[in-house]
């Protein structure tokens, strides 16, 4: 019972009351200090220069979009937003059905090399992104993808789907059996039972898995530089963010502009998910 | 099974046995291709490009044996970028997970009626990019102007304006700071997970038997959630090994290499090479010291871990 869990920790001196008030005010007084350089980020982005400069409070006195719409013309912000997308979607897409079928055979079903397979993944598990780096950036460009956004989103593919894998094969192989020799006596086929049948069943880790991708796709940053370096139009937000900076950094409110408009979608879809999310980053460490 | 089954029925029967589950190496074989391309060829083959010397430009790789890893073991560069690797994550790893225990336990508290809320607070630098945390935290720590320098100066706290990031004394432990404030949420996270673990009845027992406030904390949640602790701490250091992009979109690695780690380093030889021509294969043998050295010390912590569970045995027993 998890939330039971949760008692309060006895001190005699002051009255619960009194001490979920000052245990609030302090942690609210930490939160305020913790989210002060994003507060300061969006409120940046709606002042022009000068007034970022003279360092005024924190609420902007003439708020302004044009830091907006200069960011989104003058650095591409529009076109990088639509690559960071594709590659974003495209990738969750398809590490999120890879995973779970692979994760679904590994975690209940037994056949010649399953063991060898949870090696390899065992094995692989913490290696570092510049080790892989060379190598993957090379095969991208044999195979014809070394300057192409379809490279960068296969590649991302590799980030996390090891654990990924692991995730459904714990979740799957606790399922108890019953649902399944159900299904197989009314000759649900193999693949129909995965599909309508356990997928369903593993929609928490679905949604984590979906979750920890989005944000991986959309925060990583050595792939796409790498293979985006001879190619400026396929850039993804990071590196064009990365690269904006570069050419201006002396305008901090076309920066912050930029850097708002690059993390709204994830902030959004985080707190709307968040629930899901943290429940199942908490299952997966708990498994 | 019989003893005396003849080698060639011992085939037919694997045969048989890997026929009839056909349907599950189909199912395997969309995770395989990404698996396999993407994680276990870069392993192996970035052993082999490590012998070659190949800037990647033509097919003129030249094989070179061992040459790149004697040159690697000479280049001082390399040593300090390899040094400071481990000090970043043993410096990042204890500060971040004792920070996230101390706010983790706090709101686990079940008085705290705005703990989602102030849970989604900490974790929101998790959700955003490193690239724009790179760019926010060199504008705020900027020594022209940047607000935490002009705070300082208000206060009185300094006379002059410290520059965070262009002091090589000061930069790694800068980096280290923003590195901690923006990863300490996903830490809290597996720590609430593991202090959900703790069995109601246990806060009951210490009532009745009066134990109280942080001795609880102390005795009796420490130990119970120490397991979570080892896993928390492996995942943590692989993270912090992995500090690339917080580094690049923000020194790039300087000033004068004092925060090149480990990644910036092979990231320099292979693609950053300014005019000179990229070395490809003396960056791979970099990226595979650099590897085998992370997964010898993995393999290490989990041979300690499995050393420490055996003897702890016939207690729990």
């Amino acid at each position: 019972m998890p939330h039971d869990a949760r008692v309060a920790i006895r001190q005699p001196a002051l009255s619960p009351r009194m001490r979920r008030v000052l245990i609030s005010v302090v942690l609210a007084a930490v939160c305020a200090v913790w989210i002060y350089p994003l507060l300061w980020m969006i409120s940046a982005s709606l002042k022009d220069n000068a007034a970022i400069f003279a360092n005024e409070g924190l609420i902007p006195g003439q708020p302004t979009f044009e830091n907006y719409v200069r960011a989104w013309k003058e650095a591409n912000i529009g076109s990088y937003f639509f690559n960071t997308v594709f590659v974003t979607v495209g990738s969750v897409l398809l590490v999120t059905i890879a995973s779970s079928m692979m994760g679904y055979v590994l975690g209940r079903r037994r056949f010649v090399g399953r063991g060898l397979i949870f090696a390899l993944i065992a094995f692989t598990i913490f290696v570092p992104q510049g080790y892989t780096i060379i190598p993957i950036f090379d095969l991208l460009t044999r195979i014809g993808l070394g300057q192409s956004l379809w490279g960068v989103m296969l590649a991302t593919c590799g980030g996390s789907f090891v654990i990924f894998v692991l995730l459904f094969a714990g979740y799957f192989s606790q399922i108890p059996n019953e649902l399944e020799e159900a299904a197989k006596m009314d000759g649900v086929s193999f693949v129909k039972t995965f599909w309508y049948v356990m997928l369903p069943l593993a929609r928490p880790i679905v949604v984590t898995v979906v979750v920890m991708q989005t944000l991986y796709a959309w925060n990583d940053f050595l792939l796409p530089l790498v293979v985006t370096l001879a190619n400026p139009s396929i850039r993804t937000l990071s590196v064009g963010v990365y690269a904006f900076r570069g050419e201006n950094f002396i305008d901090w409110g076309g920066m912050t502009a930029a850097s708002t408009i690059s993390i709204l979608p994830v902030v959004i879809l985080f707190l709307f998910l968040q629930r899901y999310f943290i429940d199942g980053l908490a299952g997966a460490v708990k498994g | 099974m019989s003893d005396f089954t003849v080698s060639s029925s011992l085939t037919r029967r694997l045969g048989a046995r890997i026929w009839s589950s056909r349907v599950d190496y189909l199912f395997l074989v969309p995770g395989m291709l990404i698996f396999g391309a993407f994680i276990l060829y870069p392993i192996f083959a970035a052993e082999y490009f490590s012998l070659l010397n190949w800037s990647g430009f033509d097919a003129n790789a030249k094989f070179v044996g061992l040459a790149n890893y004697v040159e690697l073991l000479r280049d001082p560069f390399f040593w300090n970028a390899f040094g400071r690797s481990f000090l970043f994550t043993l410096s990042t790893v204890p500060a971040q997970m004792i920070i996230s225990l101390i706010i983790a336990i706090i709101l686990n508290n079940k008085l705290l009626k705005l703990s989602a809320l102030f849970r989604t607070m900490i974790f929101l630098p998790v959700v955003t990019p490193v690239a724009v945390i790179g760019i926010v935290m060199t504008i705020m720590l900027s020594p022209f102007n940047g607000p935490i320098n002009m705070a300082i100066l208000d206060i009185g706290l300094l006379s002059r304006p410290l520059d965070f990031l262009g002091d090589p004394d000061l930069v790694l432990w800068t980096l280290a700071a923003i590195y901690v404030w923006k990863w300490v949420g996903v830490t809290m996270v597996y720590w609430l997970a593991a202090l959900q673990t703790v069995p109601a009845e246990l806060y009951e027992a210490c009532k009745l038997d009066g134990v109280k406030g942080w001795q609880v904390t102390l005795y009796v949640i420490m130990p119970m959630i120490m397991p979570f602790a080892i896993v928390i701490a492996l995942i943590s250091a692989i993270s912090a090994l992995n500090v690339f992009p917080l580094i690049m979109s923000m020194t790039q690695g300087g000033p004068y290499f004092a925060s090149e780690v480990m990644e910036v380093y092979i990231f320099r030889y292979a693609f950053a090479t300014a005019g000179a021509i990229p070395r490809l294969g003396y960056a791979s043998a970099a990226g595979v010291f650099f590897g085998l050295a992370i997964m010898s010390l993995t393999i290490l912590q989990v041979l300690a871990v499995r050393h420490l569970r055996n003897r702890e045995k016939p207690h729990a027993a």
